[in-house]
């Protein structure tokens, strides 16, 4: 088979084996398992066979016309470089293990058929985002990844937190869609084609007319797929669907999507300085604010869910200061520890049967019950706050080093501005991401109390898909030294300078944490607090379901817990408060969008009922009336109706005579 | 015979055919005015046929299908009236009102007759 044949398959199989699972779900529920994990596996192996043929080689291209449109034509493309051939490697690993996962994790749910086929169905968009080479046929996989995430989203369907959480990430990532969309159609008009490389040439010959507003309307679309400030809202409320699920979503497919597509789309952004400058300094708003709330969160796996959000955050400012290879690095190396710590986090929720740290810092031996999540998950969180040796070390040092490098203002055509926003952010998010990660660890696999209920063993599936996933966690820092022949052949080594300074500010971090969980950790016995769903026997998607739908019930609020143990209450102070509401933003687009929207519906409403209405009402009025007199007539006597019928008779014959005799 | 006399005779048969279907109140007097009426039409065509010198006698002709259909006309009609009679009680046309728009309206003592029909049953 040909490398492009071999590309082909890799997202055709995922959809294959998603329209097959919808199909057959029902009725061959012996199926749906194989064909849940069979093509997902067949396309990993694949996208690893396409990796090594390409092997960070020249670029393949190749393209079919797919319609003439008589303008614009589209065209399905394969655009085969380092960064789409390992990405695509990533996605394919990564939703395998997702479905291996799945498999244990949803084991008795009975809508288990239509979740495995969406997340097929997702895998697949995903990989044609990353393979195409035409903005029109991405735009497709796009869309795609945004309808599956509302399905499964809310997959919990019966818990009004996940069925609103699945219409505000389809909402709010459509908001971004829309500008996204002109943006597209403004990049073709200028370029004359839809392809992303007659794109990138017009692009460095200067020949988008409005630089800075394309790319800010791209911008839009990437801040909601990617969740960075503003539109981020999202994501922390899409914790409200299953582990897996958020896995998925939060490492290898729909955020990491925004974060691609700027990669690809590089030339266009860095044509306009404004909007370099503007990506930065969002990045860094973006990374600094999820780094604050992160601390405050209760639920487990919002605290990963703001991680997310800041580690998009530094892959956004990597692109800001014009280096796309720091970016895909970290997108693959977060990529990888964030599916093992979500995985991790829902092995843990089965364990402890809550979701709430608050809870977990009230249990004795959680770590001894899960000792496989126990360790991959100290990897993980080593990683996350980028603790030299694990992944995320060389990875943020990649990011960093570039923005240390735009600030000398070496890079051509990236303003200092933006390598200083993002390095001081970048700087100050190591801190505090070192801070949440410790807390985290600390409050889920060091708490005292009561013995934390019994499971059983975790199944086997679960376990042994974290321990792959810990495989690149602790070794693909080593890739630094190999990647850049694939990339662009910029160097992701380390440097010393912001090395010494940003695992400096980690290890503070950590300590700093330590410290306040010492002093705090004593309130723990003189506040009990938490609920448990235990159910031993059940699938363990049933304890988080029954964790989600009480979290607020339970502990006051969807996002946090009145803690006085919780060493992110004494680090914040009366930052806390705002913090755990995600600084009141949902408030303010309460304010901002959906009041105006409910005024204007009622308004609607108003119009149509007491306008509109009444024209009808009116013109069904008259013939109304009229009906009711001629409804007089009809007597029921069979006389007078043959009498009326014989004096029409006369009449007429009269009239025919006097017609016909021309009187 | 000049064709005045039974063109006259049909014009009365057929205005007192008419006038007994307009104002007789009997159901069957009714039917009997409609026969009426059908013979002053017979009686016409058997005149204009003669008085046309028609070789195919195709009026003569029609009055034996007339006179056909006027014998199944009138059974047909008997039996409805026997059968509107012994449901009803009466044969009177005033009365057969459940045309009329208000005869739909619930007559509460009717209603509550079929209700009893319909526990009895």
């Amino acid at each position: 088979m040909s490398t492009t044949t071999t590309a082909v398959l890799v997202p055709l199989l995922p959809f294959l084996g998603a329209a097959a699972g919808l199909l057959l779900g029902r009725r061959v529920p012996g199926a749906v398992r194989p064909l849940a994990v069979l093509p997902t596996l067949a396309a990993a192996v694949l996208a690893v066979v396409v990796a090594w043929q390409q092997g960070g080689g020249k670029t393949l291209d190749a393209a079919t016309r797919l319609t003439p449109t008589g303008s614009v034509p589209i065209d399905l493309a394969l655009h085969l470089d380092g960064f789409a051939v390992l990405v695509a490697v990533l996605v394919g690993i990564v939703a395998t293990c997702v479905q291996l996962y799945s498999t244990a994790y949803l084991r008795d749910d009975p809508r288990y058929p239509s979740y495995a086929a969406l997340v097929s169905l997702f895998t697949s968009a995903m990989l044609l985002v990353v393979y195409s080479g035409d903005l029109m046929v991405l735009l497709v996989g796009w869309e795609v990844m945004g309808i599956c995430s509302y399905f499964l989203v809310g997959h919990y369907w019966e818990t009004r937190a996940a069925r609103s959480a699945s219409l505000k990430a389809f909402l709010v990532t459509k908001l971004g869609d829309v500008p996204f969309l002109i943006g597209v159609f403004a990049l073709a008009a200028d370029a004359g084609t839809f392809r992303i490389n007659g794109i990138l040439t017009t692009a460095v010959s200067g020949g988008i007319e409005h630089p800075t507003l394309v790319a800010l309307l791209l911008l839009a679309g990437v801040a909601g797929k990617s969740a960075q400030f503003p539109l981020h809202t999202w994501l922390p409320d899409a914790m409200a669907g299953p582990t897996p699920v958020s896995a998925l979503i939060h490492a290898a497919t729909m955020v990491a999507a925004g974060v691609y597509l700027i990669a690809r789309l590089l030339p266009v952004f860095a044509a306009s300085a404004a909007a370099l400058v503007v990506m930065a300094v969002m990045a860094a708003i973006t990374m600094a604010g999820s780094a604050v709330a992160a601390l405050a969160q209760d639920d487990i796996k919002r605290v990963l869910a703001y991680s997310t959000v800041g580690q998009l955050g530094y892959m956004t400012g990597a692109l800001a200061v014009g280096n796309r290879s720091a970016a895909v690095f970290h997108l693959i190396s977060h990529g990888a520890f964030k599916a093992l710590l979500f995985l991790g986090a829902g092995v843990i929720i089965h364990a402890a049967g809550t979701n709430s740290l608050a809870a977990m810092s009230r249990m004795t031996g959680l770590a001894k019950r899960v000792p496989d999540a126990y360790w991959t998950m100290t990897a993980g969180l080593l990683a996350l706050a980028a603790i030299p040796p694990f992944s995320g070390f060389f990875s943020k040092e990649a990011v960093l080093g570039a923005a240390e490098h735009a600030t000398t203002g070496d890079a051509p055509g990236i303003p200092a501005a933006a390598g200083w926003t993002v390095l001081v952010a970048g700087l100050l998010t190591a801190l505090l991401t070192a801070g949440y990660a410790t807390r985290l660890w600390l409050l889920a696999f060091r708490g005292k109390g009561a013995e934390a209920a019994g499971h059983g063993r975790e199944p086997l599936a679960m376990n042994a898909v974290l321990w792959v996933l810990f495989l690149p966690t602790a070794a693909l820092g080593l890739a630094a030294w190999k990647l850049p022949d694939w990339f662009d052949g910029v160097a992701l080594t380390p440097t010393l300078t912001t090395s010494v300074l940003s695992t400096g500010l980690a290890l503070a971090g950590v300590i700093v944490t330590y410290a306040a969980w010492r002093r705090t950790a004593a309130y723990a016995a003189r506040s009990p607090l938490g609920a448990v769903a235990a159910d031993p026997e059940a699938a363990p998607y049933i304890s988080e379901e029954e964790t989600i739908a009480t979290h607020e019930a339970a502990y006051g609020g969807i996002a946090g817990a009145p803690d006085p143990a919780d060493p992110g209450r004494l680090l914040l102070g009366s930052l806390h408060r705002h913090a755990v509401g995600g600084f009141h933003l949902d408030a303010v687009y309460a304010a901002l969008f959906v009041r105006p929207t409910r005024a204007a519906a009622r308004l609607a409403r108003f119009l149509d009922r007491e306008v509109v209405e009444a024209y009808v009402r009116g013109a069904g009025g008259a013939p109304r009336l009229l009906g009711a007199a001629v409804r007089r007539a009809q007597t029921g006597n069979v006389q007078t109706y043959l009498s009326a019928l014989l004096a029409g008779s006369v009449v007429l014959a009269v009239a025919a005579v006097l017609v016909a005799t021309g009187a | 015979m000049h064709l005045v006399y039974p063109a006259v005779l049909a014009a009365l048969l057929f205005c007192v055919g008419l006038y007994g279907v307009l104002a007789r109140r009997n159901a069957i007097l009714v039917l009997m005015s409609v026969e009426l009426m059908l013979n002053a039409v017979n009686l016409n065509l058997v005149a204009f046929d003669v008085w046309l010198r028609d070789t195919l006698h195709a009026g003569q002709a029609l009055t034996l299908f007339t006179i056909a259909i006027a014998a199944a006309e009138i059974g047909i009609g008997l039996a409805i009236v026997l059968q509107v009679y012994r449901n009803r009680g009466t044969a009177d046309v005033d009365r057969l009102r459940d045309l009329d728009e208000d005869a739909h309206r619930p007559d509460p003592e009717r209603a509550d007759r079929e209700e009893k029909a319909e526990a009895a049953a």
